[in-house]
């Protein structure tokens, strides 16, 4: 079978086996194997990968599987992954694998849970392999949807509103979606022959300019909205701050990435054309993004906002990065996706497991916590070290190399946006900084606080992931950052094509 | 013509010797064993389900009166699967004391009705489809009014009674005016000298007002909410699976062949009566706290999805609309019976009565949101596929705002059908409905519908088949 097909196959087979446990003890014991084995088929597959492109495979798309399903259609189940691809693969089986043990104790409903917890991450799985615009659609809204349940059933706050919010929302970014994948679809084939969803074959075309220009900002601002796009970004907030800890992890660190992911493959990828010349009001739009989330990080007392305000702000750089359309910042992008994903897992799943022992997240509540859950805190500032861009963290890898490929560009506007984001640096110090002092130092505020245990082995087992994953990046960034320039050399080229 | 050729109307002369069967049944049964028809007449409809998959001869009869093809086997196909799933959904109402003297009259009723429907496929000239469609409408009347103790079903029935007289004068009336304009009630006379003169135009539109009617499409659908809570469930999930999907495939099938060179000027009409169907059906169905009215609501929001397919006016929209109400059948007949189910129950019916059906019935309540999940159009179940295509039909013939209209429109269908959702999953309730065990003929129906939510979709060669008769039948 191919490699690929099995990050398919395992989870779905993990959701079939909890479906044969009776509670929470069986449940998260078959999802712990179930999302360890998918660790496994991930880091096999980043080796078999590095292997390939060592020994000198230049082919586009690796690993590639290609199935006619609709046969009248010409839809197909197309799978491959290149660099980029893989990468964010490993992304979600180590943030999924994390997710599971930060839900260790899940008590309420937990086969369901679990079950719709690796729904999600299939769906995700899925998203990144799709070749096909088709099953790529499929998958993307197979992730979107038991986020509903998820946050409904299992959250906390207004729950049901946030659930309610985030669904339609990015429901209705896939309306636009939608609309543009069709677009795209009808206009596969303008000399005529067989029409086509698979998007290296769309790419080898040129879609009429007009056609670009009228589907580009469907598809962009369809997958915009999951990657919290102002004005787009309102449901992440809410939808975070209400949803459980592994939830918040998955979504903030991985689903939120499928929105840049698709912006760029199959948005900006497919429509060069009009993604040069709409570009600078994205631009603009992400800009805002960048520093409206980290102004809006500073004045949230709940530990959630101000890790979802930060998100707003980190993906919306993504986005900016992803617009620059240059090797250096499309990389520092791809880089941040990676680095955000992995940290604001971290983040969410820090503030969880405070969350469950102090029973607040308001941070003027609590205080001096590095007095009494050491590992807890020194953790938290890992974390927070390394979202604010700390070197030999992941995040400084990524943010200079996006502030450095958006200074190439030399002409006023890209410069003064690139200068306005790059403040959000400085800010995002603020907000990290101020948390970290308010909750970490300082006197212990509640008497109650003294007697609070440290973490448990599976809350280690979640945090540590995650940091080794974002050192690893922090120390060792050239071969990520080889991998993922590789890939994009396709992209940049098809872009650079029709530069003006 | 020799009698070999009879067996093109195998569909129909099969259930014609069903309700024979039955009502000769009926006579030899004494009156306290009358419960032992519904097994027996069950099991005679799955028979003749079986039977109507047999291959069939293409062809004409009576002089062109009456057209076999296969894609209208495949029509009548789609409508014996959903009407046996209903029946074996009858079956725990069909069995209470106060219905045990009209057993027989259920059965007959509906399948006269279904007989009208497949008179109406395969209706070669007006005459027959109109004398189709008038089988097909009056046993509803009579079925909506089965429960005649309630006065809701009696009102029901005259509702529907008097709507579906009034819509049918309209048509006939439509009808009249194109026989006045061309000379000739027959589809094939018709289709070749049809021009857009302006009787034309107004006899296409009253036959459009007509079938609005009858698919209940707005403006003509303000006879669908009361109609539906009043009826008994059972009546009520074949009004809105069964006879709208008839209706919508006679609709298509008509304004393919017969007005097919006026092909531009009804695009604009179903544009916008697609628009306001959608978006009309939708924001009432927001308000809704009936299950029965909501779901009539959602319905009426899903015939207007139905008209997007309709504007495809090629294989791909014919395609993509059998394959719809394919999945409709399993889908909302999923969905209705778990309302019926827990209305024998418990008469629950309304939303709030929902809340906390998860803890005491988890496999009804995950069917329902399976269903409801794929009314909205969210994969991995069948809905998504059927929805997709029909847009996929529509953006092939240029409508992509309407497409974006269609696809918020499922948004905010979405967001309706979380509500139930929600009130299963979510909200607490202090007495909930109890738990309870359906009987085995509702699990079979139920299971049929979630293979169906699940297999229609993914199963492509279903899709692939589809489009292969109906490209034989456009060309």
């Amino acid at each position: 079978m191919n490699i690929l097909t099995l990050l398919i196959v395992i989870p779905v087979l993990t959701i079939t086996g909890i479906l044969f446990t009776k509670d929470l003890k069986g449940a998260r014991l078959v999802s712990a194997i179930g999302m360890t084995a998918q660790l496994v088929v991930a880091a096999i597959l980043v080796f078999m990968y590095l292997g390939a492109r060592k020994a000198g495979v230049t082919d586009e798309m690796l690993f590639t599987a290609d199935y006619m399903w609709f046969k009248t259609l010409n839809i197909r189940y197309a799978i491959g992954v290149d660099g980029i691809a893989v990468a964010m693969i490993a992304l979600t089986a180590v943030v999924v694998f994390a997710g599971i043990f930060a839900s260790w104790e899940m008590e309420f409903l937990s086969r369901e849970f679990f079950i719709s917890l690796i729904l999600l991450a299939t769906g995700v799985f899925g998203f990144f392999i799709s070749l096909d615009l088709f099953t790529m659609f499929l998958f993307y809204e197979v992730a979107v949807i038991p986020m509903y349940l998820l946050i409904g059933i299992w959250g906390s706050g207004p729950k049901e509103s946030s659930a309610m919010k985030l669904t339609l929302m990015l429901m209705g970014g896939s309306a636009l979606l939608m609309v543009g994948i069709f677009g795209i679809y009808f206009n596969s084939a303008p000399d005529g022959g067989p029409l086509t969803f698979h998007i290296i074959e769309i790419s080898k075309i040129q879609i009429p300019v007009e056609a670009q220009r009228f589907f580009f900002p469907f598809t962009f601002v369809g997958f915009g909205i999951l990657g919290a796009l102002f004005p787009f970004h309102t449901w992440s907030p809410d939808g975070h701050a209400s949803a459980p800890t592994a939830v918040s992890m998955l979504h903030a660190g991985v689903l939120m990435k499928l929105g840049g992911y698709g912006a760029f493959r199959v948005a900006m990828f497919l429509m060069p054309e009009a993604a040069h010349e709409m570009a600078w009001i994205f631009i603009i739009l992400t800009s805002i993004s960048v520093v409206y989330g980290a102004f809006g990080a500073i004045w949230q007392k709940d530990l959630k906002y101000i890790n979802a305000y930060s998100s707003v702000s980190h993906c919306g750089l993504v986005l900016f990065a992803l617009l620059m359309m240059n090797e250096t910042a499309m990389d520092g992008g791809i880089i941040q996706m990676i680095s955000h994903g992995l940290m604001t897992a971290l983040f969410f799943a820090l503030i969880g497991m405070i969350y469950g022992r102090t029973h607040t997240r308001n941070i003027y509540e609590m205080g001096g916590l590095m007095k009494v859950i050491p590992i807890l805190s020194v953790v938290y500032v890992i974390a927070g070290l390394a979202s604010l861009g700390l070197p030999g963290l992941s995040g400084f890898v990524a943010e200079m190399t996006v502030f450095v490929g958006a200074f190439q560009h030399t002409d006023v506007f890209h410069r003064v946006v690139t200068i306005l984001a790059a403040s959000s640096i400085v800010i995002t110090a603020v907000y990290i900084l101020r948390v970290v002092g308010i909750l970490l130092f300082g006197p212990v505020k509640d008497p109650h606080f003294e007697h609070l245990e440290d973490a448990q082995w599976y809350e280690k087992l979640s945090m540590y992931t995650l940091v080794i994953a974002i050192a690893g990046i922090g120390i060792a960034p050239l071969w990520l950052s080889n991998t993922i320039l590789d890939s994009l050399k396709p992209i940049v080229e098809k872009l650079a094509q029709v530069a003006f | 013509m020799n009698i070999g050729q009879f067996i093109m109307m195998r569909h129909e002369l099969l259930l014609t010797a069903v309700a024979l069967i039955i009502l000769i049944a009926e006579i030899f049964t004494a009156d306290n064993s009358k419960k032992k028809l519904i097994p027996f007449s069950i099991g005679l409809f799955a028979l003749v389900t079986i039977l109507g998959f047999l291959p069939v001869q293409e062809g004409t009869l009576f002089g062109g009166s009456y057209q076999g093809s296969h894609l209208a086997a495949l029509m009548k196909n789609v409508l014996n699967i959903g009407v046996l799933i209903i029946f074996l959904q009858a079956e725990g109402w069909l069995r209470r004391d106060e219905n045990a003297d009209r057993i027989s009259e259920y059965f007959l009723l509906t399948i006269s009705t279904l007989i009208g429907m497949n008179f109406m496929i395969s209706a070669g000239d007006f005459l027959i489809f109109y004398v189709g469609l008038e089988t097909a409408t009056i046993p509803i009347a009579a079925l909506a009014a089965y429960d005649r103790i309630r006065s809701r079903s009696a009102e029901a029935g005259i509702k529907l009674i008097l709507s579906s007289a009034l819509s049918s004068g309209v048509l006939l009336f439509g009808l009249s005016l194109i026989y006045g304009a061309m000379g000739s009630i027959y589809f094939a006379d018709v289709a070749q000298t049809v021009t857009a003169n302006s009787m034309v135009a107004l006899g296409f539109i009253f036959f459009v007002s007509g079938m609005g009617f009858k698919i209940s499409l707005v403006p003509f659908h303000f006879w669908t909410a009361d109609v539906y809570e009043g009826a008994p469930v059972n009546v009520t999930s074949y009004l809105s699976v069964i006879s709208k999907g008839a209706a919508s495939f006679i609709f298509a099938i008509i304004l393919f062949t017969v007005f097919k060179t006026l092909t531009e000027m009804w695009k604009p009409v179903i544009y916008t009566l697609a628009v306001f169907t959608m978006t009309i059906g939708n924001l009432f169905a927001l308000r809704q706290q009936n299950l029965k009215r909501f779901l009539a609501f959602s319905s009426i929001a899903q015939a207007g999805f139905i008209l997007l397919g309709i504007l495809g006016a090629n294989d791909l929209g014919m395609t993509a609309i059998v394959y719809f109400v394919l999945i409709y059948v399993f889908t909302n007949l999923g969905a209705f019976g778990v309302v019926e189910a827990i209305s024998n129950a418990s008469g629950v019916e309304t939303i709030k009565g929902y809340n906390g059906l998860y803890k005491t019935n988890p496999k009804l309540s995950l069917l329902m949101t399976l269903a409801l999940f794929s009314l909205a159009g969210i994969p991995p179940v069948a809905g998504f596929f059927g929805k997709f295509f029909l847009f996929t039909s529509a953006a092939s013939s240029g409508y992509y705002i309407l497409v974006l209209i269609a696809v918020l429109n499922a948004t905010i269908s979405l967001y309706y059908y979380l509500l139930v959702v929600r009130a299963m999953f979510i909200e607490k309730s202090d007495n909930p409905v109890p738990a309870f065990k359906s009987s085995p003929y509702m699990r079979v129906a139920l299971l049929l519908c979630v293979a169906g939510i699940f297999a229609v979709g993914f199963a492509s060669v279903i899709f692939d088949s589809i489009r292969e008769i109906s490209q034989n039948f456009m060309f």
